[in-house]
């Protein structure tokens, strides 16, 4: 590519590979097989996208860097994954060398999309190896390539695989350990005013040896076609070009208003030509191609079983989350508890003790406790995503999301946030458009999480003198769920028609043919997950439960119990100030310390009203969790000044209203901030799902007082 | 390049995706240049000249599933709206 100096030798002696490929065209497959264990995942700066990175042994015996491009359509990009691709390809991310190398995996059974993004790739000058994945499934639609044929056309080798069953891997890496030419000056033809533009546009450069070269030729295309490709200008130093490349592109529209569609065009036929050159389909090929898709089909997007399939897979899924789910957690939470005992038993009383009892080893537990959860939801998600189900999820659902606003493709995001919020956030990175993504990130946060799960069950254990039925308590609980889902509906189909309106683009779904999902994909996207949640939730949760610690702890007095204690203390100061304000939904300056210690983690309500009300206050048991049902007898024992009971039924089903309604969670905050680069958006957030659960609860209460409850 | 196609004067005979029944096939004649997200359906392949086949829509009546270049592909009726077919 040109420079303004000549090309400087590599820095390192490691070659850089870049991997990339259409959606669904079994590159991450490719990756794994290529790298094992050996990956690291990072994030491109500034951007939340993914940086995967692997190393791998060549055929030789040298090693190298396999960088695992998002996966594109196209390098005009449509989102911020195809964005770094392309960049990433030009040389142009901090922190990420121009790769050497680059192997663009080609979906055999599905060639001239492929190829669209291949041609681009070569037309770049990046030497270039195709790997020709999925060759048994086009052989079996009955298609023949012929390969030879397929690499002189392009100029560049062609190496036949199959990921899955590491087929054609060896070949791969020998060619890789080759040195390997810059692909021929290969060169799309343009409509010619297009080609026009892109010449004088030439004249406008930096002076350089290769500027009538295809790479440059190409890069220009892609700029010019390309409104927001300002970025680039400036990262190849080409300032002031920018300008020139508005008014091209205004000629062009002028001249030629279909000139993209002639560019775009224009490629597929150079495909078409060869593709009808190196394959040879057999006649019947309709017949063959997705059959088993489509018998598939036939069950999963039929209008009745299609949706009793849909229903049942979300039942399982959730019922593993609440009830599998369960064990481990259960087990997670013994050994924190022993932990908690054992460092109490150990170590004199005092300020280190209490903060490793209370602040650290709880905050850490209460992170890690979650961990079984994540764990089977992505599971889930992973095997559906595999398989190619959840592109059938999303296309069948799109219709109701559409319609509040939202993308077929937010009914993943959405549904993950039903057991946390915070990878649910982190999955709406799948939507392209920034306005249907920011709207279902706004949102999430209404489905109700599983950290709130034990608030409910508190307030439903308070709720009720005698146990009650398994079906009163499931029957509120749904309700619970329901109202958090309505509400997050309602409020994405407002943000669509003030804050974040606009036409939003075409949904553009591939459907790709259903496929047996690979074990180590889906394993390793589950640690991924998992190790992502751990880092971004668990520090946050883990800092606060110190700072909530702390409150709670000092200023010291010379109170003999906890209770005592935390009622003086800081954390009681502001439980007080607050006050006034609860009084209006009906709560008392106690609740308003368990609603500062909920800010951590929403379960932790809990167990801070357990330490206000003293249940099971001697010190030695500090790191237990406090059984839900003592606690709430304390709750139901509770009285105002003047005698009345604080926790009347109304006053339970407004915790929980508030619970369902508000933005307690600084873990979801702080990812809301990652994934949107702003603090604005987190801060929004907060404020409007506070206030609305504020306003909703005094509603509620108000209403209910004057109803006579 | 062709003459702008907004003079609705001399459209050829033509219908839009949307409108045809499921199970028929088609050819594409053009994607209107109004339509959102234009670029990314002509780079899925939906160019002038493509072959597609409008297999099925979603249970509640929309999105439709086509069938273009030995793929499936998922769009609204809305934006197939504003893609012009004639038949195969």
């Amino acid at each position: 590519m040109i420079t303004e100096n000549p090309p400087e030798p590599p820095v390192t002696a490691t070659l850089v590979v870049a991997l990339i490929g259409n959606p669904n065209c079994g590159k991450t497959t490719l990756f794994n097989a290529l790298t094992g264990l050996r990956q690291k995942v990072a994030n491109y700066p500034g951007v939340t996208v993914e940086k995967k990175v692997g190393s791998f042994i060549t055929q030789h015996g040298s090693e190298a860097q396999l960088i695992d491009l998002p996966g594109a359509y196209s390098l005009l990009p449509q989102s911020p994954d195809e964005a770094v691709t392309r960049d990433v390809l030009l040389g142009l991310v901090p922190g990420t060398p121009r790769p050497d190398r680059a192997v663009c995996v080609v979906d055999a059974s599905n060639l001239e999309r492929n190829l669209y993004l291949a041609t681009q790739v070569l037309e770049l000058g990046i030497p270039t190896i195709i790997a020709l994945n999925m060759i048994d499934l086009a052989q079996a639609n009955g298609d023949e390539i012929d390969i030879a044929a397929l690499s002189s056309r392009l100029g560049v080798p062609v190496i036949p695989c199959n990921a899955t069953k590491r087929e054609g891997l060896p070949e791969l890496r020998i060619a890789l350990s080759a040195r390997l030419e810059v692909p021929p000056d290969v060169r799309v033809p343009l409509p010619p005013l297009v080609e026009q533009s892109i010449a004088a546009l030439t004249w406008e450069l930096p002076p350089s040896d290769d500027l009538h070269s295809a790479p440059v030729r190409a890069l220009l295309l892609l700029m010019l076609s390309d409104e927001r490709s300002d970025a680039i200008a400036d990262g190849l130093g080409w300032h002031g070009l920018t300008p020139r490349f508005r008014q091209a592109r205004a000629a062009l529209a002028e001249k030629s208003p279909n000139w993209a569609e002639g560019t775009i065009g224009a490629r597929y036929d150079r495909i078409g030509e060869i593709t009808s050159a190196v394959r040879k389909q057999a006649d019947d090929r309709s017949a063959s191609s997705y059959d088993r898709t489509d018998r598939i089909d036939a069950i999963l997007i039929h209008p009745f079983w299609g949706w009793l399939v849909f229903l049942g897979l979300m039942t399982l899924l959730f019922t593993s989350i609440f009830t599998i789910a369960a064990y481990p957690m259960d087990g997670i939470k013994w050994v924190f508890d022993a932990l908690g005992s054992l460092v109490t038993s150990a170590m004199a009383p005092g300020d280190l003790r209490s903060l490793l009892t209370d602040g650290v080893i709880k905050g850490v537990g209460s992170v890690v406790v979650f961990l079984p959860q994540i764990l089977i939801l992505f599971l889930f998600i992973g095997l559906l995503e595999d398989s190619g189900y959840m592109a059938r999820a999303a296309f069948m659902m799109d219709r109701l999301m559409h319609g509040v606003g939202l993308h077929g493709k937010s009914f993943v995001p959405l549904l993950s946030s039903y057991a946390c919020a915070v990878p649910g956030i982190m999955a709406t990175r799948t939507i392209e458009d920034p306005k249907d993504r920011l709207a279902t990130i706004l949102v999430a946060p209404f489905m109700s999480c599983s950290a709130r799960l034990p608030v409910y069950a508190l307030m439903i254990a308070t709720l009720f003198t005698v146990e009650a039925s398994a079906w009163t308590k499931g029957g509120i609980l749904l309700l619970m769920y329901a109202l958090g889902t309505l509400v997050a509906f309602a409020f994405a189909w407002l943000f669509k028609r003030t804050l974040l309106r606009g036409e939003p683009p075409a949904l553009v779904l591939e459907l790709p043919p259903y496929r047996r999902p690979s074990w180590k994909t889906v394993g390793l996207g589950m640690l991924d997950r998992a190790r992502a949640f751990v880092r971004r939730a668990g520090t946050v949760i883990l800092g606060l439960s110190i700072v909530l610690w702390a409150l709670a702890y000092y200023p010291k007095s010379d109170a003999k119990t906890r209770d005592e204690q935390v009622a003086q203390s800081y954390a009681g100061r502001i439980g007080k100030a607050l006050e006034p304000a609860l009084k209006p939904i009906g709560l008392n300056w106690k609740i308003g310390i368990g609603l500062l210690g909920a800010q951590a983690a929403r379960e932790v309500f809990v167990s801070t009203i357990a330490v206000v009300y003293a249940v099971g206050g001697a010190e030695d048991t500090d790191a237990k969790e406090p059984e839900t049902k003592s606690v709430a007898e304390a709750l139901r024992a509770d009285r105002w000044p003047d005698g009345s009971m604080v926790f009347t039924p109304l006053v339970c089903f407004t915790v929980m209203i508030y619970f369902v309604l508000s933005m307690q969670c600084v873990s979801t905050l702080a990812t809301v901030r990652r994934e949107t680069n702003t603090w604005r958006w987190p801060l929004f957030v907060f404020v409007y799902m506070t206030g609305f659960a504020y306003l909703a609860s005094l509603a509620f209460y108000q209403g209910g007082r004057a109803l006579g409850y | 390049m062709d003459e702008p196609s907004s003079a609705a004067s001399d459209r050829p005979p033509e219908g839009t995706l949307d409108a045809l029944a499921p199970g028929s096939h088609a050819v594409i004649v053009r994607v209107d240049r109004e339509q959102p997200g234009l670029k990314r359906l002509l780079e899925m392949g939906l160019v002038e000249g493509t072959k597609v086949h409008f297999l099925r829509t979603a249970p509640l009546g929309d999105p439709m599933e086509i069938e273009l270049r030995g793929y499936r592909l998922s769009i609204r009726k809305q934006d197939a709206a504003h893609i012009h077919v004639r038949p195969a």
